[in-house]
């Protein structure tokens, strides 16, 4: 078992948490949560999010701070056949992580940016995703029956699809389509089609989830002890039924969402996702195949900063899932 | 049980219609003019309407799909009588963009397919279930931490930056290796496979990791199981009762798994192959969408969504074979 140590040990000792005395009046809520603060991995995770979101937040600010410009075109910094000046992709004062290949632009301007758009894609596809699914999962739990068996049958339709085809396949024409019924043209249309992709594929294993907790949740004594009371459903789904899902949704949700910040990198990579100039780590990714013979530094920076980022979400949801759904612990078995 | 097969085996015929039905509607309704494809750069606005009545685009689209499924049972003749072309059964449409029956490029890229996965699978159990199992046994130790730690980046590690990082470690700055590159394994086995190696590894790594964490905990839940503790307590040695025992119980649902993974990958490896460049279903397909070569889309769908479908029937009734509770169940 991980000690804490330096400043979380402060905030909740193993003892503390131990004392019987205080035990008693926890939720299984809390008691997740002092779990989580004990697992130093995913302590670290956890912090490496916030860092990255923080660095998305106040991405303009922090580039103007330290004159980190991501659109800059700087002339003076690269060569005459367009490979940046100096050692390790031309790692300077002016440009802490190396410029751009062909442009100048600066590295670590364009990952902070880039970090927006692979939060944005991860944030909101795992809510779209996790939102439909829970309202259908719900819904076939509650109704069983014909409605269970339709939303059932149309999950298992769904999964026959190769989905990263389908993704790929219907890019041009269905952003196209997006632009007519009034999307904005260009990267917001991509991006509200990845989304909705995402979306239609993603919907089936939270809901799959659900279904099952609902179906036997229903069955419970409080359940039945608050229908005996003549509790109306909207109060039993809001309040016996969700707070009994929480927990599973979301470490299922903190495991999705690595996987949507990885789709997005892909498809920009593949040339399918967002256009530049807009920077997405997929983007310079894609972009740095023409150079790494010649500029390696260009294809391991952005690849690394991708990696820790969808690196710490696993490390913060493998913990999530330790403390808050002691069945699947990986020590415990 | 034969009453299960039978319905397993309709679910699935019924599933295959209705994503077959789904593909082609899907791909039919898009705005691109599929009849614009066939004239080129010499299309004027005449020839497209007249492409598109003799492919029978101009057609309801049920009435088109009806053809569709057709060729595939008997055959079918594209194009304007006097200049057309016929495609044995089962006729999957005709890419205007290759000149060529879509089955015969379906059948020529396969096999680079089904050389990828096929290694790639044999790697991702090898390490997938050997550490695994190494972890379960060695629980809590230098091996479990190593295996977790393994598996943890491994599926953090995006595919194609690692396909990338491979090629410039060990092509181009260790020179171990030529670029990879498709032979055909009866053409040269040796290049076949030296060939293969880096694409392998980068499909095996990550489906590698998911298997370390499967197998690693299928064999601590069953070590948990009242039988084991009772042929411990009967004096079984721990050698004998883990193979013979404990690993056949843990790896049951672990193969029916590999079984669907296999066959999704067998759709087309679309990043593996874009990346290293390999011609196969995968890089067809994607060749597909830059082209907006439509009959060549459809098909690639199709077949991909035809195996992960059959895979599913497979699996589920060899389940049915091996737990007698699944049965009931569907």
């Amino acid at each position: 078992m991980a000690r804490v140590r330096g400043k979380f040990a402060k905030k909740e000792t193993t003892a503390e948490v131990m004392d019987p005395t205080k035990v008693v009046g926890l939720s299984p809520f809390q008691l997740g949560i002092a779990r989580l603060r004990r697992d130093r991995v995913a302590v670290i995770g956890f912090w490496v999010i916030v860092a990255f979101v923080f660095m998305a937040v106040f991405a303009p600010i922090i580039v103007k701070i330290f004159g980190l410009d991501p659109y800059k075109l700087d002339r003076s910094a690269i060569n005459d056949y367009g490979l940046p000046k100096g050692p390790f992709g031309g790692i300077s004062w002016d440009h802490p992580l190396g410029v751009e290949p062909g442009t100048g632009r600066d590295i670590l301007g364009r990952l902070i940016y880039g970090a927006r758009i692979s939060l944005l894609v991860g944030t909101i596809g795992t809510i779209l995703t996790t939102s439909v699914g829970l309202v259908l999962g719900m819904i076939a739990g509650l109704r069983r029956g014909i409605v269970d068996a339709i939303i059932s049958r149309l999950g298992d339709v769904t999964l026959a699809f190769p989905s990263l085809l389908l993704l790929i396949a219907l890019n041009q024409p269905f952003t196209q389509r997006l632009v007519d019924l009034g999307v904005p043209r260009g990267n917001t249309a991509r991006l509200t089609y990845i989304l909705l992709v995402l979306m239609i594929f993603g919907w089936v294993y939270v809901a799959r989830l659900v279904r099952g907790q609902v179906l036997s949740l229903r069955e419970r004594e409080f359940i039945e002890a608050a229908r005996s009371f003549g509790a109306p459903n909207r109060h039993i789904i809001f309040k016996e039924l969700l707070p009994n899902l929480w927990p599973q949704i979301i470490v299922l949700v903190s495991l999705s969402l690595p996987g949507y910040v990885s789709i997005e990198a892909t498809l920009s990579f593949l040339g399918l996702g967002l256009y530049a100039p807009t920077a997405s780590w997929g983007l310079m990714l894609g972009d740095s195949v023409g150079y790494y013979r010649s500029d390696p530094t260009y294809l391991v920076i952005p690849g690394l900063t991708l990696m820790i980022l969808v690196l710490a979400f696993n490390l913060f949801g493998d913990g999530l899932r330790d403390a808050f759904d002691p069945r699947s612990d990986r020590q415990q078995l | 049980m034969i009453y299960f097969v039978i319905r397993r085996l309709l679910f699935a015929v019924v599933l295959l219609f209705v994503v077959s039905f789904f593909t082609y509607v899907l791909f039919t309704a898009l705005p691109t003019n599929p009849a614009a494809l066939t004239c080129g750069k010499n299309c004027t606005p005449e020839v497209i309407a007249r492409n598109e009545v003799r492919l029978g685009y101009d057609q309801p689209i049920h009435v088109q799909y009806g053809r569709f499924l057709k060729g595939i049972f008997a055959g079918r003749t594209y194009g304007p009588e006097g200049a057309s072309v016929h495609c044995p059964a089962p006729a999957l449409g005709y890419s205007f963009e290759y000149h060529e029956c879509v089955t015969d490029l379906i059948t020529r890229t396969f096999p680079v397919t089904l050389s990828v996965a096929i290694g790639a699978f044999v790697l991702w159990m090898g390490i997938g279930v050997g550490l695994g199992t190494l972890a379960a046994l060695r629980r809590g130790r230098w091996q479990d931490r190593f295996a977790t730690t393994f598996s943890v980046v491994g599926i953090s590690l995006p595919t194609f930056f690692f396909a990338l990082l491979a090629i410039l470690v060990i092509v181009i700055w260790g020179g171990l290796l030529d670029f990879p590159q498709y032979t055909g394994f009866t053409e040269n086995p040796i290049k076949w496979f030296s060939g293969l190696l880096l694409p392998w590894a980068t499909l095996a790594i990550l489906s590698a990791s998911t298997y370390v964490r499967l197998t690693r905990n299928g064999i601590l839940e069953v070590m948990n199981e009242e039988f084991v503790r009772l042929g411990l307590a009967k004096g079984v040695k721990r050698r004998t009762l883990i193979i013979k025992y404990v690993m056949r119980a843990a790896m049951v649902p672990i193969v029916t798994i590999a079984g669907l993974d296999f066959a999704a990958l067998l759709g087309g490896a679309v990043i593996t192959e874009s990346v290293f460049n390999l011609p196969g279903m995968g890089k067809l397909s994607i060749r597909a969408v830059t082209d907006s070569d439509l009959p060549v889309l459809v098909a690639t769908t199709l077949v991909a969504a035809v195996l992960i479908v059959v895979a599913n029937a497979v699996v589920d009734i060899l389940y049915g074979f091996l737990d007698p509770r699944v049965r009931e169940k569907v």
